[in-house]
């Protein structure tokens, strides 16, 4: 008897970890210790702060999504890998093998602007085909995107150095390098909804969103040139970017899959569809997850936001029009949870709403760049 | 009968704490947060008149709309959000209190049996082992649970209460951040102004003579103004702008800027920007150094220093002075300084010039580095430069180059209108050759138009110059004129004198009357006297004649210098070209005089932001709380579970009614009523359970 309620009893959280999750998170940890020996001597306290808590979020993503315990370790090994292939000349980067067709950071970059729309055009495949080998296939292609994004990043980051020490910055400070950043999260993002809900049929509605932003990209790179790696104007020269951006960005990213979910829920509820797609519940829940997770984040990033205007600006809350808009964006949201959470609103108006929420962030984004000027010194068109 | 009646301050309370009107609140203040984004917030006024005109101007200015954020009605909407949110929390939080505490040990079969999510196990031997063996397995799963009832054992157990807290802690966060922001915002300035305490001022004057009606004291709660201090200056105050003046507030210390330094990355951007500062107490006369750069605020008794922005705080400047329309080659010295006016004359008329501004660097995109750009690279081409990213990481920067310093200053007449400038010290490279630029505008709002003024073969100006007074000088007309009918007509041509007098006689003429007009005078001559059909022709003509006898003049005006003639090849063609292009547009310059840059004493000023805000403590405090309970109600689920145990009654096999709710129905929930239910029916050695649920998720 006792062994059957020992059956059922819900194993502590430290207790269910394995040897694996022990072994990511010893490797993390001494990947950190080392950089942090290495290095320390250029950081100051917050910088440290950034790179232990940043370890440690690692970890504790590891162990609460296991595939991370392989992804992440891949990307720092292949990125590492790229890295050592510079031997300390940028030039290197268009003549060795490796760095030429696969991990300089344009290669890798482009790789993974092409993975995503095979991805895309896989999940539509799969769709049509009812095959769930096909949707299997597009799952480890977005794998693969997302992976090679993350170097393509990483990389990045280390050639912004080799242009000169004063030069190098986390690639999170222009238009281009979000938007590297914004296709690997909602791409995460979704991975981790297909793999809860065992459900591959919604990549077909959410991959064609990060192919939109791997259009704006390639159109960036080619007609812009955009893709040059800028040093940073003092107001961005802070350790609040590397926080701020990526906490704005989950959230995005996260708007962004909700409103595709709500576009295939708005399909279903007119019977298009329907019988290819997961019911409407479990649309209803995607949605609602993903919303609360964005909303989660982008309550912490516009906090921090504050903090880096209080630190750059002389004032927390300058009614500075990316800022509005972010305010904007998030009363939008506190409004659609509240219908659903306490008025208990469900189907078509909130998956009209998180529609039109989408629209409302895609202006908070870009919009605000393109047509407002403000403080924000980043990425105008 | 009489209905029965609320009493009205009863209904506002219901109103207040309703979600409808706390939901209306948010999408009222999203809307009127657009409107500050789409609209410029705090122009100077005339800007806003010249846009709207005077009567939306008006409309406009009554609505508040130039600072739209701290309007009396939006403040009251933002008030209203804080009554409404305070309301909410003192009408929920006692609930959700005793739903944080309570197991709802007290819930009657009938109630359990009306759950959407229920289930019966059904035969049992109700007994204490049973019991124990589900509370067992409720405290594996990790629920707390209670156990009572009297005619038979009700388990009512739960998990995640804390939950609830989550509401109390978003909730009170939204009306602690909302009060920190009012105590920044400036309520009680407002209230002493519309009140007559505090006056706006409008004038340009000293901060001495602003009254003390239009000041601040140094123990004014909050505030946020700038002040530019010149290298080498102190200041004790600050400006608030306000509408369309400022407030003067006084600070209980002075900051005196000792430097203040740019410095660069190798592509002439902009790399960082320092002040080096002392601050001296008011009171204590201690004094403190530090440096202040962007990022990188000083606070120093509750008052942060940041770096804003900066600009000249006064740089002396040496120019030459060239009478564009006299016949003297040498230039006149002048000296002047930023922010100051020096007077000039042209020797008819009296001038002022105002220099405006100075800056030492000039960063351009010169497109040089790539002189294929002109021809749009193919498509393979960009995919390969686009792919090679090392390449690409610097081909854009290598076109950004420093041109050297510039100054802006107005001309002024003695009618006082006046026309602004733009010179640049140094010949810039345009279309692969180079000039001294001089922009010129009318207005403000205008872009310069860009007068060109080509250098000679030692890279000044003293060429062109001295062929422009050789030009203005009547007297060397003759001599000009002898030169070009020699060379055009050699001596031994048939006819010879009087074709070649004549020549020479039109030659003094038409340079008479380019000197007087430029190509218009020309233009205009040739209509007046040719043939319309013949004009054409007549005008390549005069056009060749000027060109070539201005090649004269050039020859002329090096030969009164003592210097050898110029080879006459392309590059002195163009130069004379040129020449005659850039005289011709001195006569739309609009200033007798063009002012070369010569020399220059940098002294720079930098842009002050300093601000008190005690409310910031509060708002990030409120942020916390806020952070924390957005993650506890979204992460922390609340669920309940009822295990009624009923012994066997007459004619009834003993059951357990087991119900689940939460106050989040998800999937999750529903998988997890699945999974109790499956596993307490294994728990329970039963083959299936009775499912009572009445409905899914929709409900
Ligand atoms: C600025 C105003 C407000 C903001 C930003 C705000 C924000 C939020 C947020 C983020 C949630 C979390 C949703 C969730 O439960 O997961 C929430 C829940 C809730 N809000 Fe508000 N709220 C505001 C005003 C109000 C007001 C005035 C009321 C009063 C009627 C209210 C009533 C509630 C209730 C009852 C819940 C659900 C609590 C629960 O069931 O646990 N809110 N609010």
């Amino acid at each position: 008897m006792e062994a059957i309620q020992g059956g059922y009893r819900r194993p502590s959280f430290f207790r269910g970890l394995n040897w694996f999750d022990w072994a990511y998170a010893a490797v993390l940890a001494a990947g950190s210790l080392y950089a942090y020996k290495l290095y320390g001597g250029y950081m100051d306290g917050y910088e440290k702060g950034i790179l232990f808590l940043t370890a440690g979020s690692f970890i504790g993503l590891g162990w609460f999504w296991k595939p991370m315990r392989s992804l992440l370790p891949l990307v720092a090994a292949l990125s590492l890998f790229g890295i050592s292939q510079y031997h300390g000349e940028l030039a290197r980067a268009g003549q060795a093998f490796w760095l030429k067709y696969l991990f300089s950071s344009q290669s890798a970059i482009m790789w993974m602007s092409a993975l995503f729309v095979m991805a895309t055009a896989g999940y539509w495949l799969g769709l049509a085909s009812r095959s769930d080998f096909v949707c299997r296939v597009s799952a480890g292609i977005t794998w693969s995107a997302a992976a090679m994004g993350l170097i393509g990043l990483l990389v990045r980051w280390y050639e912004s150095y080799l242009i000169g020490a004063d030069v190098g910055h986390i690639p999170l400070s222009n238009l281009y390098e979000v938007f590297i950043l914004f296709s690997i999260i909602t791409a995460l993002l979704y991975l981790y909804y297909e793999q809860y809900y065992r459900n591959r049929q919604l990549g077909a509605f959410v991959l064609p969103v990060i192919s939109a932003a791997v259009a704006f990209l390639l159109w960036y790179t080619f007609d812009r040139e955009a893709h040059h790696i800028q040093p940073l104007v003092p107001a961005l020269q802070s350790y609040w970017m590397k926080i701020h951006v990526p906490a704005n960005f989950v959230g995005y990213g996260a708007f962004s899959l909700a409103a595709m979910i709500g576009v295939a829920h708005l399909l279903v509820s007119k019977g298009i569809l329907a019988s290819r797609l997961p019911a409407l519940e479990v649309l209803d829940d995607v949605m609602y997850k993903a919303i609360a997770i964005g909303f989660a984040f982008f309550t912490i990033a516009t906090i921090l936001g504050a903090m880096w205007a209080a630190e750059a600006w002389g004032g927390y809350w300058s009614w500075d029009p990316k800022e509005t808009w972010a305010l904007i964006v998030w009363l939008n949201y506190a409004a659609w949870l509240h219908m659903r959470l306490v008025k208990g609103l469900r189907g078509p108006i909130l998956a009209w709403w998180a529609v039109v929420g989408l629209l409302v962030t895609v202006f908070a984004f870009l919009g605000v760049n393109m047509f407002l000027s403000g403080l924000h010194s980043y990425g105008t068109l | 009968m009489q209905p029965s009646r609320v009493p009205f301050y009863r209904a506002v309370y219901e109103l207040f704490s309703s979600m409808r009107f706390a939901i209306s609140l948010l999408t009222v203040l999203a809307i009127a947060s657009v409107i500050g984004t789409v609209l410029k917030q705090n122009e100077p006024y005339a800007n806003y008149i010249i846009e709207l005109g005077p009567f939306w101007f008006k409309v406009f200015s009554i609505l508040g709309l130039y600072d739209v954020y701290h309007a009396g009605w939006f403040l009251a909407i933002l008030l209203f959000l804080v009554l409404s949110t305070g309301f909410c929390i003192y009408r929920q939080a006692p609930l959700m209190l005793r739903e944080l505490k309570s197991f709802r040990e007290h819930a009657t079969e009938v109630s359990l049996r009306a759950f959407s999510h229920q289930a019966v196990f059904s035969p049992i031997a109700a007994s204490a082992s049973v019991v124990q063996r589900l509370t067992a397995y409720l405290s594996g799963q990790g629920y707390r649970f209670k156990v009572g009832g009297d005619m038979q054992t009700l388990i009512a157990a739960k998990t995640g209460s804390y939950n609830r807290l989550g509401y109390i802690l978003t909730h009170s966060a939204i009306v602690i951040i909302c009060i920190g922001g009012l105590v920044d915002g400036n309520i009680p300035l407002k209230v002493q102004e519309s009140l007559g305490y505090k006056k706006i001022e409008t004038r340009d004057v000293p901060s001495g003579q602003v009254p003390a009606i239009s000041r601040l004291s140094p123990a004014n709660l909050s505030f946020r103004g700038s002040v530019s201090i010149p290298e080498g200056g102190a200041a004790d105050v600050i400006y608030l702008n306000v509408a369309d003046g400022y407030l003067v507030q006084d600070l209980p210390f002075q900051i005196h800027l000792k430097k203040f330094r740019i410095e660069h990355y190798a592509t002439g951007q902009p790399k960082s920007f320092e002040s080096d500062i002392v601050i001296t107490d008011r009171a204590s006369n201690k004094s403190l150094e530090g440096t202040v750069s962007v990022n990188h605020p000083i606070i120093y008794r509750g008052v942060a220093i940041y770096q804003a922005s900066f600009g000249d705080g006064g740089s002396g400047l040496t120019m030459n002075g060239w009478n564009l329309f006299s016949p003297a080659a040498k230039p006149s010295p002048y000296k002047g300084q930023v922010s100051q006016a020096f007077g000039l004359s042209n020797g008819a008329e009296l001038y002022t010039v105002e220099v405006v501004d100075f800056k030492a660097f000039n960063v351009q995109d010169t497109g040089e580095a790539e002189p294929a750009a002109a021809k749009k690279p193919g498509f393979w081409q960009n995919t390969s430069r686009a792919l090679s990213s090392a390449a690409a990481v610097t081909s854009s920067n290598k076109r950004l180059h420093n041109v050297g310093p510039s100054y802006q200053y107005k001309i002024r007449d003695a009618q006082g209108q006046a026309r602004e400038y733009h010179n640049y010290m140094q010949p810039l490279n345009i279309e692969g050759r180079r000039y001294l630029v001089s922009g010129v505008r009318d207005a403000p709002n205008e872009t310069f138009r860009y007068l060109r003024l080509p250098v000679d073969e030692n890279d000044g100006i003293e060429g062109y110059m001295r062929l422009r007074a050789t030009l203005f000088d009547k007297t060397q007309y003759p001599e000009i004129a002898r030169r070009f009918a020699a060379a055009a007509m050699p001596a031994e041509s048939a006819g010879g004198e009087a074709l070649r007098a004549r020549l020479a006689e039109s030659t003094v003429k038409v340079l008479e009357m380019f000197s007087r007009g430029g190509f218009g005078s020309l233009a205009r001559f040739i209509e007046d006297s040719v043939p319309k059909a013949e004009q054409e022709r007549a005008a390549e003509t005069y056009l060749k004649v000027l060109e070539r006898s201005v090649l004269e003049a050039y020859q002329v005006s090096r030969a009164r210098a003592g210097q050898a003639p110029a080879q006459v090849d392309e590059r002195t063609m163009q130069f004379v070209r040129d020449s005659l292009n850039a005289i011709n547009d001195s006569f739309f310059y609009g200033a007798p005089v063009y002012l070369q840059l010569t020399g220059f004493d940098e002294v720079m000023s930098s842009g002050l932001q300093l601000t008190r805000s005690p409310g910031k403590n509060l708002v990030y405090a409120g942020s916390v709380l806020l952070i924390l309970g957005v993650f506890v109600m979204f992460y922390i689920r609340e669920r309940r579970i009822w295990l009624l145990v009923k012994a066997e009654g007459a004619g009834r096999p003993g059951e357990i009614l087991f119900a689940m709710s939460s106050n989040r129905k998800t999937l999750d929930f529903e998988k997890e009523f699945n999974m109790h239910k499956q596993n307490l029916t294994e728990l329970l050695n039963l083959e299936t359970a009775v499912d009572r649920s009445t409905g899914g998720l929709m409900q």
